[in-house]
């Protein structure tokens, strides 16, 4: 989490040369945030003349993040609908697990539904998870149609009066049209006798410039309402979630930080910039 | 994938090109438009700025000949063409196979880089090579990941060695070691080991990683990075390299729209060659790696060189001499040898990958037509096709109206469809035109694409010299001796 230990580290709290500022860039950049961002943050806060510079580079950062809550929903009414959607191999069935097990200890009963039909086992892993954590897991035939199984375990979620119901889908690229629209559908469908109230983003935190894009192209396909980034237990500094909240208003809800049900957390912004003062 | 990064190129080339008159500072400013590219690329910031310090390097020791040239923005073109192939690797290399049978690979990598399909997908194109691989599964930690690599398995009716369900029970090093002790007893030729996928910081799972390389001494290690990856790729390529040490590396998922810069740095970085790439979900989505052709896929070039040969592996040897022969001669590309080579083109994976090496298939608009040209759609197609006169075929221009809803009637398609053919047809036929005709090629100044085409065209039996340009450099990357076009002997190469 201390994503700029280093660079705050480097840098001395007096006369910015430039130099110093060149090195800020390559952190930054390093850090994933991306030549353009970078190139602002260094601009903001040469700009601000009077104030100490670590703190303007922190303001800069904070005032970038989104407003938006980072809670999840929930209805004492009907079953809160989560929809978990992004790239392949970026931690969706891992995170779809996590945060089941992050919902149960709240006391909620939570189902899954394995609206992955396409990747050979992937129905297999989801169950795994579901059977480890004693939480139903609904499915179809391999190659079935995932909204189906999606339309199907909303209907369940409801009769048997459940929480939470998480649907895992599919990983899928955000350029192919075809499958966005599958994807779509499945909310769709599901919307037809239940809203979906949440549909998190899974960023994989080593990802470079193409993790904005991706989000943009997911929020516009079916409204994005938060981020979960995951792999925060590797090197990389997971830069692009910050640079992608900051461009798309889309708050980072979870982190991931291993493999293991419990490497999972709430993303505390508060906690986040303390870590960034604390140096 | 290169798609940004394309068109910055080409603003950086055409801005140069409209002052006429190279100066010291032009350079310097394309310079500094191509550092911004690069980074956007996701390449490395070092490995960018070592880039563009060479590029500004050679360039300003060129100016007094580059003033001298007419064109002197394929002067400087051809310089960042050559630095940018060496950045990608320099040579190509190929899977280097074990005097004493069998070859074992060995697949490391950060979790959900794509390992475990691009097993399947290693062991799918050495089966149609004539080998006969054996997969092992040794990533015993993520849940049903056996499982998973059993159904590629099966797809790719290669056999599959996994004694252990996985889960997080079993040595993943006493199954790799029998996994191999297996093959050799059962002649298996090539072993593939998946295995699990861990971080670069993981000490304890490196070491895991270590274990399982000393207990089978693979011929090669494969580091198999997502393309879309970000600056950590350096740091974690480093961290396998020092970790447990690789020999090549194939870079994932390049069919989404990544850049893939910081995965090529990883070349550069680690100095060892980008060997495969993979392109999609299905097993046939995969092909080596060639730098020269990546660069001037950078460059928007296309990759006709590739799109030859893989017409050549689909096609019999009449159709492939015939599309060959239209490339080289000129002929119109109709409707009819669209549905002619239509079935012969499923063979080779999908239709948007074939598509999506044509010239000018980077660029946005069209690439992202062309990717959506699902299976399915290709049967559409056939029905609309078919339902046209033998003269409708050759000649789109005078489908109007009444002819439109005719087609559309007699295939079961809309209108709309129907025309949404037509336009995706026309569009590539004019690609197809402007390919061979050596014109501009969308994103690049005019008569820059020719010299390209020409080296490009190598692997074509006419290259395309016409309209070679006279005052190129004599630097410029050497023609490139034609490569077989059979990926078994070019392996071997
Ligand atoms: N180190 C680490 N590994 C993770 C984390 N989250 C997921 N993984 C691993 O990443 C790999 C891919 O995770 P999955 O959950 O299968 O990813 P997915 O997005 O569902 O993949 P597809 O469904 O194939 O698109 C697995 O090996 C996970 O164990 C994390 O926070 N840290
Ligand atoms: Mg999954």
């Amino acid at each position: 989490m201390s994503l700029f230990k280093k660079l705050f580290a480097k840098i001395s709290r007096n006369d910015i040369s430039t130099l110093d500022l060149l090195e800020l860039e390559s952190l930054l950049i390093e850090a994933d945030l991306g030549a353009g961002v970078a190139k602002k943050i260094i601009e903001n806060s040469k700009s601000r003349k009077n104030e100490d510079f670590l703190d303007s580079v922190k303001r800069t950062l904070s005032e970038s993040l989104s407003n938006k809550s980072r809670e999840i929903s929930y209805d004492s009414e009907k079953p809160t609908v989560i929809l978990i959607v992004g790239v392949n191999g970026t931690g969706k069935t891992t995170s779809a697990a996590k945060l089941a097990n992050y919902l149960k200890n709240e006391n909620r009963k939570v189902m899954i539904a394995a609206a992955d039909t396409f990747r050979a086992a992937a129905v297999a892993q989801i169950q795994t998870w579901g059977e480890r954590l004693g939480i139903p897991v609904v499915f179809g035939n391999d190659g079935a149609d995932p909204a189906a199984v999606a339309f199907d375990a909303a209907k369940r979620s409801i009769t048997e009066k459940f929480d939470y119901l998480i649907i895992d889908t599919a990983g899928r690229l955000h350029t192919k049209d075809n499958l966005m629209a599958e994807l779509e559908k499945v909310k769709r469908v599901v919307e037809k006798i239940i809203p979906v109230n949440e549909v998190l983003f899974v960023l994989d935190g080593t990802t470079g410039q193409n993790g904005l894009a991706q989000a943009q192209i997911f929020n516009e396909s079916v409204g994005v309402t938060g981020l979960i980034v995951t792999k925060l237990d590797g090197s990389a500094k997971g830069g692009i979630a910050i640079a992608t909240e900051a461009a798309l208003d889309l708050p980072i809800k979870f982190i991931g930080t291993g493999e293991t049900l419990t490497d999972f957390a709430r993303f505390e912004s508060v906690k986040y910039l303390e870590d960034l003062t604390s140096l | 994938m290169f798609d940004s990064l394309t068109g910055k190129f080409a603003s950086a080339f055409s801005a140069l090109r409209n002052r006429g008159r190279i100066g010291s500072g032009d350079i310097d400013e394309m310079c500094g438009e191509i550092r911004k590219a690069l980074l956007d690329a996701d390449v490395a910031l070092a490995v960018a700025e070592s880039f563009v310090a060479k590029v500004n390097e050679r360039a300003q020791a060129a100016l007094p000949e580059l003033r001298q040239s007419t064109n002197q923005s394929q002067a400087i073109f051809a310089i960042v063409n050559e630095e940018l192939i060496s950045i990608l690797g320099g040579t190509a290399r190929r899977i280097r196979l074990a005097k004493n049978p069998p070859t074992v690979i060995m697949l490391a990598g950060l979790q959900g880089s794509g390992k475990t399909t691009l097993a399947g997908k290693l062991a799918h194109y050495f089966k149609s090579q004539g080998d006969t691989p054996l997969l092992v599964a040794a990533d015993l930690q993520r849940p049903n990941a056996v499982n998973q690599l059993s159904v590629v398995a099966t797809n790719a009716k290669v056999p599959v060695f996994a004694p252990e369900v996985g889960n997080g029970v079993g040595d993943p090093i006493k199954v790799a070691r029998d996994g191999v002790a297996f093959a050799r007893e059962k002649f298996h030729n090539i072993v593939i080991v998946d295995t699990a996928g861990r971080l670069g910081v993981d000490i304890e799972l490196m070491n895991e990683a270590k274990a399982i390389r000393d207990a089978i001494n693979p011929d090669e290690i494969i580091f198999v990075v997502d393309s879309m990856i970000g600056q950590d790729a350096v740091r974690t390529a480093q961290a396998f390299l020092d970790g447990v040490g690789f020999d090549g590396v194939a870079l994932t998922k390049l069919d989404g729209d990544a850049k893939g810069g910081a995965a090529l740095s990883i070349a550069q970085l680690t100095a060892r060659p980008i060997m495969f790439v993979s392109t999609g979900e299905k097993l046939q989505d995969f092909d080596l790696f060639y730098p020269d052709r990546m660069a001037s896929r950078i460059l928007g070039m296309g990759d006709i060189q590739s799109l030859a040969e893989q017409a050549k592996r689909a096609f019999d040897g009449d159709t492939a001499a015939k599309l060959e022969a239209k490339f080289a001669e000129g002929d119109d590309f109709t409707l009819e040898d669209f549905l002619e080579q239509m079935q012969a083109m499923k063979k080779m994976g999908s239709m948007s990958k074939l598509l999506g090496m044509l010239p000018g298939a980077n660029s946005g608009a069209m690439k992202k037509q062309l990717e959506n040209f699902d299976e399915g759609e290709i049967v559409r197609t056939q029905a609309i096709v078919q339902s046209m006169t033998p003269t409708e075929r050759r000649e789109p221009k005078i489908l109007n109206g009444s002819r439109r809803l005719r087609i559309a009637n007699g295939s079961g398609r809309s209108v709309k469809e129907v025309n949404s053919l037509v336009d995706r047809f026309s569009a590539a036929q004019k690609m197809m035109k402007t390919m061979r005709n050596g014109g501009s090629i969308p994103g690049l100044p005019a008569g820059m694409a020719n010299s390209i085409s020409a080296q490009q065209s190598a692997g074509l039996r006419k290259p395309l010299s016409k309209n070679l340009p006279k005052n190129l450099p004599n630097n410029l990357p050497n023609k490139k001796k034609s490569r077989s076009g059979n990926p078994a002997k070019r392996a071997q190469e």
